[in-house]
């Protein structure tokens, strides 16, 4: 029989990146929080790939940092190498990427949630959450224990009934051996929420001795390491590399000749798996004109010999991925630790969720990470900060949070998610959003940081050196504007140096500074009143005068946005009741409920002559209000 | 409600008297005043409300037409804002001539019912009235539903398709070189991507350049018959309408002495104004039919000059041939059939296209034809070819255009990938305006199906 253990206000479902932020915030804001994990040994444990960021992934992080999460001070702490990405394609799309120790990632987030006030970590299994008349009561326990909560985050990764799958073997489990979740699935369905099933992979891991490091290619980190903190003052160290191999014609004709031994392709699995992430047999599949393929050896951590092998995603049989992997050159006596698989597990369908990551049909009850049907670390630990901010400003009596897709890539992760549904697992990608030369990774504080510091997740010392740094910036694109450049021998070779057009009469510095071709600090020689600056003001300046014409551009759109964003719509409208709808944005309209002209108009379906439709209807409602 | 500044033709797309585009939005004076010229000199925006001006309209290459323009200050108007009116002549040509001048200076064409649906926000309308507007938005999108079907399969839709799709490919690779640094993606080269783009700008501009062709053969080409009296014209309109056939419309003669039919010549379709014969003359009657002829002629898209082959050159004919000078003309000479005694050489050496007919005998109307062709350039393209269709398209397409030419620039100046890139995705946009789909989904799509990325 159940027993009571008491209140809290937020619970949260799952230690992982999702369940930490959650956590982490809600606590902070001053919410008693209890988060739940199967087992306080797999907390924030990087099931996947030993890194974190990426291309907009790491837009993601620097955003979780500027708005007072957790995982960007956490990746900071636990770092071996870092890497900034796509250098010289434009500082919209420079993506730090850090290789990160597995276990030293645990442990330092396992101590910084166990040092949270307001703060229980409990291992336990949650079965089911209470529910009365369409309101969240709390959740149950699969020891029989209930506990009252007033909201619940549901951030269960991909543990709910996890199936993982090698060759033909199949048995339920959660990523690292970690038993699933099995209990929730069936309580939730009696809730009326719809779960399907989606799938993703992992390659092997594999012994270092086992690998002839003289036959790969080595990658270096970047010096110096930017950080991902907007916090992290002190220089971080680059202490491992990561190595290239490449696959060869026999690593893809064992691969082939053994596909009816993959549960995808023998048709046992149908979940659907994410087009971003395919396994290497999908990729020789998809791309048989392809003689290789490229394939990274990352170490897990300092303390361990296991190598993380990106890029070998697979679910063929044990035997036949150590015979693939040995044809590799350098992996010729190859040792795997642990094997590569596919997982299946349950998620919901994010067209359910509000853009506050709440439920429409359970008030207090919000979902999180891969629950949500996303993928990555980074994706995960996003909606975890939204949903912990909104479930700890619900339970205060405080309007939600909601991201606009022109402030954040946070923002426009959520805003697809709710808008468009996904149909495979969601990775974060730069291409996704529009305003991305406004959404860059180097001014996420300028974004959020406001924010972060309204909602209470960021102290006031740190806002204070955040407005100074903004000062900085506004003073020195002041004073550049101002300083005068005359032609002069050394300056113009430079400029021919760097291809670009010689000076015959002055010019201001600012001007010079626009140049594509010239950077703000090779100028210096010629600026003698230059004010000594940190990188990330100089970096400020020379990016905001250099672009400013393409940024002015996408504020505009941003503003043409806002207008439509303004025209509120009610969430329990019946879109089949507005005369003049067509009858699929009818459909379309009332599955999504969005909350706005704004989101209304993304949804596809939904044509311009639907959205005239929609604002005259408002125009009209409003019209009847004030007679 | 802050709104864009929105244009389009009131009147009915038919030949009347009078052409009106309205303009109307915050800033719709401003858009007004940079293709006006005021006779007075005094600018729109120094106009009061209820007030007119006269002045002419110019878009790039010149005078359009002279108009009257008329001021209404919010909320006194239709729609309750700004709004400027040019009335100008009523030649389908002009008319669209002078909106696309405005479009040009910033206006953005007003869809199916926005200038209604504007005066209803504005509290202009009644509940019912607007009611009625939400029906009549419904009907033009189901209608709109069946144009974009069939554009669907149209010739407009496969070339914007090709366009689209060659601007998604570099989208699209420069997108997965990216988002996947670490994949062995070939890096995107300018030279090479300058050069798609540059194709794809050249397309464009060739589409936006055969509008005016385009429409000529869907609505036909303005056209007047002009020559003295007696010289063959109503011969010469009568044997055109004589065509199998050729008689689509009987479009009524207004309430001025100007015959109007619509002819089919074997494809090219005219609209011919047979109009009274030119000469100096002191009957008042007829002089108000001699004035509004040469008042045709200025917005004709198309001159038949008729001569008459068996009588010499007259004072009136050379003061025609002076009037013509710089206009779309085929000279016909008439009357081929009896003796010759016009100087056809100068006639020849005076005009570009020149025919020699019969009107009597029915001959030379093919030759006829082909001149016609070869001055309105229709050689090569033809009812089935890609054309924009109207002027939503032609908005989308020369948006389309201008934010190339910007890619391209920002590309040549050595501005880095990103924002090549999110130039490059704002004309995809535009021109998948057009289709109805959507640019960044597009763009994500082509990333998986072409590139091989994954962890």
């Amino acid at each position: 029989m159940g027993y009571q253990m008491g209140r809290c206000d937020v619970a949260v479902i799952g230690a992982g990146h999702a369940g930490v932020e959650a956590a982490m915030a809600a606590a902070r804001l001053g919410a008693a929080t209890i988060l739940f994990t199967l087992t306080l040994d797999g907390i924030a444990n990087l099931p996947c790939n030993p890194s974190i960021g990426g291309t907009a992934k790491g837009h993601l992080v620097r955003e979780i940092d500027a708005l007072g999460g957790v995982m960007g001070i956490a990746a900071d702490h636990t770092l071996i190498q870092s890497r900034m990405l796509n250098m010289g394609k434009g500082p919209a799309v420079h993506s730090l990427r850090a290789q990160i120790d597995r276990r030293a990632y645990h442990t330092y987030v396992k101590k910084l949630l166990e040092g949270q006030e307001n703060l229980r970590i409990k291992q336990d299994e949650v079965t089911g959450v209470l529910v009365e008349n369409g309101r969240i009561r709390g959740i149950r326990t699969r020891l029989g224990a209930e506990y009252a909560a007033d909201a619940v985050i549901i951030a269960t990764g991909t543990y709910l009934n996890g199936m993982i799958h090698v060759g033909e073997v199949s048995y339920p489990s959660g990523p690292d051996g970690v038993s699933p979740a099995t209990g929730l699935t069936a309580d939730l369905q009696q809730h009326g929420i719809v779960l399907r099933r989606f799938k993703t992979g992992t390659p092997s891991r594999v012994h270092k001795r086992s690998i002839d490091f003289d036959q790969l290619e080595e990658q270096k980190g970047d010096e110096p390491i930017v950080p991902f903190s907007f916090e992290t003052t002190e220089p971080l160290q680059n202490q491992v590399s990561c190595h290239i191999a490449y696959t060869n014609e026999e690593t893809h004709r064992i691969i082939l000749e053994n596909l009816d031994k993959s549960p995808i392709y023998s048709g046992r699995i149908h979940a659907i798996g994410p087009r971003y992430c395919p396994s290497i047999e999908d990729k020789i599949v998809r791309f048989s004109d392809k003689p290789r393929h490229q394939l990274f050896v990352e170490p897990m951590g300092m303390d361990t010999q296991e190598m993380y092998l990106q890029g070998l995603s697979s679910s063929l049989p044990e035997d036949v991925q150590i015979a693939f992997l040995r044809t590799i050159k350098g992996f010729e006596n190859l040792e795997i630790m642990r094997n590569a698989y596919a997982i299946e597990y349950d998620c919901c369908d994010p067209l359910d969720l509000r853009a506050t990551l709440e439920f429409k049909a359970v008030s207090g009850l919000y979902g999180a990470g891969q629950f949500n049907g996303t993928s990555g670390y980074e994706e995960a630990a996003a909606q975890g900060l939204i949903a912990g901010i909104n479930a700890a400003r619900q339970t205060q009596g405080k309007e939600p949070i909601t991201l606009s897709r022109s402030s954040s890539y946070i923002g426009t992760l959520i805003d697809d998610l709710v808008t468009k549904g996904c149909s495979d697992p969601y990775r974060m990608m730069t291409s996704r959003s529009e305003f991305r030369l406004l959404l860059r990774q180097d001014n996420a504080d300028e974004r959020l940081t406001p924010l972060g510091y309204e909602i209470g997740l960021i102290s006031e010392q740190r806002y204070q050196r955040f407005l100074k740094k903004m000062e900085q910036i506004r003073e020195e694109k002041q004073r550049v504007s101002k300083v005068n450049v005359a032609p002069s021998r050394e300056l113009n070779e430079l400029l021919v140096s760097r291809g670009t057009a010689e000076l015959m009469t002055g010019t201001k510095m600012d001007d010079l500074i626009r140049r594509p071709q010239l950077k703000y600090d090779d100028l210096a020689p010629f600026d003698p009143e230059r004010p000594e600056l940190s990188f990330a003001v100089r970096e400020q300046v020379e990016i905001q005068l250099k672009y400013e014409g393409y940024i002015r551009k996408q504020q505009q759109e941003v503003d043409e946005l806002k207008r439509l964003e303004g025209r509120k719509l009610p969430e329990n409208l019946d879109y089949g009741k507005i005369s003049g709808l067509r009858l699929e944005a009818r459909e379309k309209l009332n599955r999504v409920k969005p909350r706005d002209v704004g989101q209304a108009s993304r949804i596809s379906g939904v044509n311009p002559a639907d959205i005239s439709t929609l604002l005259i209807w408002l125009e009209q409602q409003e019209g009847e209000k004030n007679d | 409600m802050s709104a864009a500044v929105i244009a389009a033709i009131s009147t009915p797309c038919a030949p009347g008297g009078i052409g009106v585009i309205r303009i109307s939005g915050p800033g719709a004076i401003q858009v007004a005043d940079r293709v006006f010229h005021s006779a007075s000199g005094k600018t729109l925006s120094q106009h009061k409300g209820y007030t007119a001006a006269f002045g002419s309209v110019w878009d790039e290459s010149g005078p359009v037409d002279d108009v009257v323009a008329t001021v209404f200050r919010a909320p006194k108007s239709y729609t309750g804002e700004d709004v400027a009116e040019f009335s100008c002549h009523g030649g389908l040509l002009v008319t669209r001539k002078v909106l696309r001048a405005v479009l040009a200076a910033g206006a953005s064409p007003a869809g199916p019912g926005e200038f209604t649906k504007r005066a209803f926000l504005n509290g202009k309308l009644s509940l019912t009235e607007a009611e009625a507007v939400t029906d009549v938005i419904a009907a033009s999108s189901d209608q709109a539903l069946r144009a974009a079907r069939s554009a669907m399969k149209g010739a407009l839709y496969r070339k914007i398709k090709g366009v689209t799709d060659s601007l998604l490919s570099v989208s699209g690779h420069i997108a997965a070189y990216i988002d996947y640094p670490e994949e062995e993606i070939d890096p995107v080269e300018s030279a090479e991507t300058a050069e798609i783009l540059d194709d794809a700008e050249r397309q464009l501009r060739d589409l936006l350049d055969s509008f005016d062709r385009g429409r000529i053969l869907r609505e036909g080409v303005e056209t007047v018959i002009v020559g003295k009296p007696n010289v063959g014209k109503s011969t010469l309109m009568n044997l055109l309408s004589g065509c199998p056939k050729s008689i689509v419309t009987d479009i009524p003669g207004t309430t001025r002495d100007v015959v109007e039919e619509t002819v089919n010549l074997d494809g090219v379709l005219l609209r011919l104004a047979d109009t009274a014969g030119i000469r100096e003359t002191s009957d008042v009657v007829e002089k108000a039919g001699v004035d509004l002829a040469l008042e045709r002629l200025d917005t004709a898209g198309l001159v038949l000059a008729v001569f008459d082959e068996s009588s010499p050159l007259s004072p009136e004919d050379h003061g025609l041939l002076d009037r013509l000078e710089g206009m779309p003309v085929v000279a016909v000479c008439n009357k081929a059939d009896l003796e010759q005694k016009i100087d056809i050489e100068f006639i020849k050496s005076k005009f570009q296209y020149f025919v020699e007919i019969s009107a009597r005998e029915n001959s030379g109307l093919e030759a006829l034809r082909q001149e016609i062709v070869s001055l309105l350039e229709l050689d090569g393209i033809s009812a089935e070819g890609a054309a924009l269709a109207n002027a939503r398209q032609f908005d989308c397409a020369r948006r389309a255009w201008t934010l190339l030419k910007e890619a391209i620039d920002t590309l040549k100046a050595g501005y880095t990938l990103d924002a090549v890139d999110v130039a490059l995705e704002s004309v995809i946009s535009a021109l998948l305006e057009l289709t109805g789909e959507k640019v960044t989904d597009a763009v994500v799509d082509q990333v998986f199906s072409r590139f091989c990325v994954g962890k």
